[in-house]
């Protein structure tokens, strides 16, 4: 047992780190915003594609990277760290089964919780696994989305929905007017809790930083913030929330586990708003105006915490998991 | 990224599941808690099956007696013992885990050969006499003074919060030898023999009923300057390692432990209809999370030890914050299993419960655990 990152994993992290830097730094973030959450930035989704940001999992003989979910968590956790905008988790998860999503060709979206991020934006629907109403995005009504940068659609609920709809390269439409499923909603995919845990986990790594930056260098009362305690407590809990979660989703990710996955969950949204909050309180005023970043990052730490089934479901799959004798 | 047990490490593991299957239903009745000679004994005796076994020491130094073996066979070690209900490590707890380490780490030859021995064979107890009245978080505070005479020193001062004082053969002793010096240099660390002449031990009652820990008085003490551990004045940093190893790898076992427990509260719930509140219910599913991730991150920082391989570090203190936290939640939910019941100190989850209420106190408090990783992690500006 040796779960540490390997030389391989590391550089893979820096990779995509140093590719963001250079692609995705402040100011085309604060351009993204401006753009108000439209326009996709087509020409960086396909250097992400380039770089195999979609086709890491893929088999070499189908033109990916053959790495595994370990390496997939590293990336989608640098990409939370930017706060990269798109529908990251449902393109990766559609390579391979979507023409052209492996090599960001494609923008490929997903129904998830009864919304769809990025409709507009995208080539193709793909079925999140969750809900009623998956399948159902030809329905779709926009929403106003608390995140400027990410455009919601709601998906009315009750719609029938497809069989397990693989989404269609041709255009948006999922399968629609399907009979209706009987049985209970099917559970989300795993794996989109798991790498949207992964995002989360950079978003929450990402405040950390911030706020401990701002710390160090926001002087009142005659010394850093930092200095006081009330402060520097608020700043060790953010890290202590992030490590834990990341030994949960680095763990998850080797595992697979759906409870490990579900753990995950729970503790990277709770380390990703908690954070952001935290992050916002530590920059004090500032933090509440628009030209700060921080709230960019607790309203996308919100429309993640969306998307991998609710926590009450998360939590009593855990739960059932004790009775299952696990913990024992 | 790997979490695979090794050949090697899986045939470890099965050896030392089948030695515990057959050492455990041979250990006598567990003592009384507030049977300190019965618990002495119970605790030693353990210690010595472990020694005869080959398992005392497995994780010190070969050159300190123990087995050399790596952060992962210990970590395997904490993992079955415990779940196979293996005694605590109980009176040997600062011997194994604090004293031995750094007497390992900073001792003379002479010293390793004195002290180790009997803590791995179970024939000698230790206790920390690092806590003072008026220096407990602000331990650097300390004003138990040591005067050199000839080749003596002489020691008077007192210390709180001692645990296994009553039973102790040896205390890790911290006394200020230059009281002018700046607080953190002034200090060594002595090895002092509980029956020297000029030691009160009185026992102090915790708020879960028995003593835990006792005030220990020194009224002119004679310690031997030759059992001084590390230069004289040096006692900080020697006290530093002391301090790292207990926030680094002490609760390892419990995590295992809490995960036992939350796994029979769901159980006891299920059994007493209690399950059927989804509010309650979830907390449990939380709780499981929680321990999860607990375990991971002690997996994590297992691994992190095993490539530096040298003494834990600070991230210690990550853990334990969020541990302590959990530990007392995890027994909260167990007052919520058990209805009124929870209000029985004849039953164990409540004394636990009780218990639990020192976890972020004890070894350093949660708050001084934050400027730890405030300061020394993060890089925050030191203050007030």
């Amino acid at each position: 047992m040796d779960f540490q990152l390997t030389e391989d994993q590391r550089a893979l992290r820096d990779g995509v780190r140093a590719l963001l830097a250079g692609r995705f730094g402040p100011e085309p973030l604060r351009a993204a915003v401006a753009r108000g959450g439209r326009g996709l930035d087509r020409a960086l989704w396909r250097e992400l594609g380039e770089a195999g940001f979609f086709s890491l999992r893929l088999p070499e003989a189908d033109g990916g990277a053959g790495l595994g979910l370990p390496e997939a968590v590293l990336a989608f956790e640098e990409a939370g760290r930017v706060l990269l905008p798109g529908p990251l988790v449902a393109t990766h998860l559609a390579a391979g089964e979507v023409p052209g999503a492996a090599t960001g060709e494609t923008v490929v979206t997903a129904v998830y919780g009864g919304l769809v991020e990025w409709l507009d934006e995208s080539d193709a629907v793909r079925d999140g696994a969750w809900g009623p109403a998956a399948g159902g995005a030809a329905d779709a009504v926009p929403l106003t989305s608390v995140d400027p940068l990410t455009p919601l659609h709601r998906v009315p609920g009750n719609l029938p929905t497809g069989p397990t709809g693989r989404a269609g390269p041709a255009g948006r439409a999922g399968p629609v007017g399907s009979p209706a499923p009987t049985g209970p909603p099917r559970p989300p995919d795993p794996l989109v809790t798991l790498l949207t845990a992964a995002e989360q986990l950079g978003n929450a790594a990402r405040t950390c930083e911030t706020a401990v930056q701002h710390a160090r260098t926001r002087e009142q009362f005659g010394q850093p913030i930092g200095a006081f305690q009330a402060v520097k407590h608020l700043c060790a809990q953010m890290l202590v929330r992030v490590e834990l979660a990341r030994a949960a989703v680095y763990a998850a990710a080797v595992t697979a586990d759906p409870m490990d996955i579900a753990a995950a969950r729970l503790l990277a949204d709770d380390a990703a708003v908690r954070g952001a909050r935290d992050c916002l309180q530590v920059h004090g005023g500032m933090g509440f105006t628009w030209e700060s970043d921080v709230h960019l990052y607790l309203k996308r730490a919100w429309v993640r915490t969306r998307r991998g089934g609710t926590v009450t479901e998360s939590e009593e799959l855990l739960a059932a998991d004790l009775l299952a004798g696990a913990g024992r | 990224m790997d979490l695979t047990y090794t050949a090697e490490e899986e045939e470890f593991r099965a050896g030392l599941r089948e030695w515990l299957a057959k050492a455990l239903p041979a250990l006598p009745p567990k003592p009384s808690p507030d049977d300190w000679p019965g618990r002495r004994a119970y605790d030693l005796g353990w210690q010595r099956t472990l020694y005869d076994a080959g398992y005392a020491g497995l994780h010190w130094p070969l050159d300190a007696g123990g087995r050399g073996a790596t952060p992962v066979q210990h970590l395997i070690y904490l993992e079955e013992t415990e779940k196979a209900g293996a005694p605590y490590v109980g009176a040997n707890f600062v011997g194994l885990l604090h004293a031995g380490p750094t007497i390992a780490a900073e001792g003379t030859a002479g010293q390793r050969a004195r002290w180790l021995p009997p803590v791995l064979r179970g024939e000698e107890v230790w206790c920390q006499g690092f806590s003072e009245p008026d220096a407990g978080s602000d331990l650097a505070a300390l004003r138990t003074r040591a005067w050199r005479d000839g080749d003596d020193y002489v020691v008077s001062g007192s210390k709180i919060w001692t645990s296994h004082a009553e039973v102790a053969d040896w205390c890790e002793l911290l006394v200020r030898t230059d009281p002018a010096a700046p607080k953190h240099r002034g200090i060594s660390w002595l090895a002092m023999p509980m029956d020297a002449p000029g030691i009160t031990v009185r026992p102090l009652r915790t708020l879960a009923g028995p003593a835990e820990f006792a005030e220990v008085f020194l009224d002119e003490v004679r310690i031997p300057v030759a059992h001084r551990v590390g230069a004289e004045n040096d006692g900080w940093r020697v006290t530093m390692v002391t301090l790292s190893y207990e926030r680094g790898t002490a609760f390892v076992g419990e995590v295992v432990a809490c995960r036992r427990v939350l796994g029979e509260l769901a159980h006891a719930a299920r059994g007493n209809g209690r399950w059927d509140d989804p509010v309650l219910r979830r907390w449990l599913g939380r709780l499981n999370a929680e321990f999860r991730a607990l375990w991971r991150l002690t997996q994590w920082n297992v691994s992190e030890a095993g490539r530096t391989g040298g003494v834990p570090g600070v991230g210690g203190s990550v853990f334990k914050l969020r541990y302590s936290h959990a530990r007392q939640e995890l027994y909260d939910a167990a007052a919520e299993v058990l209805g009124p019941e929870a209000l029985d100190l004849d039953r164990e989850w409540t004394r636990d419960r009780l218990m639990s209420l020192s976890y972020t106190i004890a070894a350093g408090t949660s708050q001084i655990q934050r400027n730890i990783v405030a300061e020394r992690i993060l890089g925050l500006p030191k203050g007030r």
